[in-house]
């Protein structure tokens, strides 16, 4: 079956899967597009970051043959929510709380990068060596 | 108003960018944008991303970001208060004089503090210390976390037409944060157009009793 991932700022990628209650599992070749993380022998890495899998538990992670990944198993393992809606097949992975914390309390800006009324995307590290205004409004 | 701000202090290596927490997009911010004649950068968010990056719970708030890329001054209130609540006619939409006046002195004062930035960065007392901009920073629990993928999965379902299966969705992501007034509002939009501004919005206004609706921006350090 095909599900819709969600995950954290990444645009919705669709992906062949399957799902069973609270599993999800997603074919190792799909995860670094649809997520960033990919399969190393060290476990699930991002970037420099890698996340040792449980040895006891490994069977709840990854499966071979093919090899596919249970995603909201790896999400649980680093805090993050997890919420799908099956009629849809859409899974939303978000970002966890600590992380969060931690990226606040850094007091680095997180970057972005949005459209213009005209489409064309900017980033706030475009405007590094400014002082920045950032103000939000909505038409609500 | 943040044009002629935009304006004044551009020389002096300050940039203003607004972004628009708006699931409507283009189709609903284009008549504000165009009547802004912005020459800084309106962005539109219409997944709300920036709204979890930088703790924003309700509209307009600001943040403060420095030449480095460093906060100096966390999320907050900007240049509005709670007057409306006290001296807005709420059938005719009219401010009151004294409402009028309490608006202005509270715009005056944010706008007053930006200027002053601008022209001395760090030197400014509205230029928050590490110490102090980590105290201000917004308050971030497990349930936040979960609202945000709550609101992120109802967006998306709404967004695809699926308005009904994505109610559950958005009525989560309100019970879980239910400080965010943008989450609140928004997801009252994206059920039914023009509830965000209701009977319904008034009344989570008045049951706020003595908190604020804008907590005021505490510009003495």
């Amino acid at each position: 079956m095909s599900v819709t991932i969600l995950y954290q700022e990444r645009l919705p990628y669709v992906a062949a899967a399957e799902a069973s209650g609270e599993d999800l599992w997603v074919a190792a070749g799909e995860l670094p597009v649809a997520t960033g993380w990919e399969l190393r022998p060290q476990g699930a890495c991002r970037g420099d970051v890698c996340v040792p899998l449980p040895r006891d538990r490994e069977g709840n992670f990854v499966r071979e043959h093919p090899v596919r990944v249970n995603l909201p198993a790896l999400a649980r393992l680093l805090g993050q929510p997890v919420i799908h809606e099956d009629a849809h097949g859409v899974w939303s992975f978000g970002e966890s709380a600590a992380a969060r914390r931690g990226d606040m309390q850094s007091l680095r800006a997180p970057d972005f990068t949005l459209p213009d009324l005209g489409g064309r995307a900017h980033s706030l590290s475009d405007y590094r060596g400014r002082k920045v205004f950032l103000v939000f409004w909505a038409s609500w | 108003m943040w044009q002629a701000l935009h304006e004044e202090l551009a020389g002096q290596g300050f940039t203003c960018i607004a972004i628009a927490l708006d699931s409507g997009g283009p189709a609903k911010t284009e008549q504000w944008i165009r009547a802004a004649k912005p020459t800084y950068p309106c962005l539109i968010d219409e997944r709300h991303l920036t709204a979890e990056l930088y703790g924003i719970v309700n509209v307009p708030m600001g943040v403060w970001i420095d030449e480095t890329g460093r906060i100096v001054r966390p999320a907050e209130t900007a240049a509005t208060s709670d007057a409306f609540r006290r001296h807005l006619d709420r059938t005719t939409k009219q401010m009151s004089a004294q409402g009028l006046a309490e608006r202005e002195r509270v715009r005056a004062a944010y706008l007053g503090a930006l200027r002053d930035w601008a022209a001395r960065g760090p030197a400014s007392a509205y230029a928050l210390s590490e110490e102090q901009a980590r105290q201000r920073l917004p308050v971030l629990h497990e349930e936040h976390a979960r609202a945000a993928a709550s609101f992120r999965l109802g967006q998306y379902l709404s967004s695809r037409g699926h308005g009904q299966a994505a109610a559950p969705f958005l009525a989560d992501a309100r019970r879980l944060h239910p400080e965010s007034w943008s989450y609140r509002r928004q997801t009252w939009e994206l059920e039914e157009p023009g509830k965000a501004g209701s009977a319904e919005f008034w009344a989570a206004v008045d049951a706020l009793g003595d908190r604020p609706y804008y907590p005021p921006a505490r510009l003495s350090p």
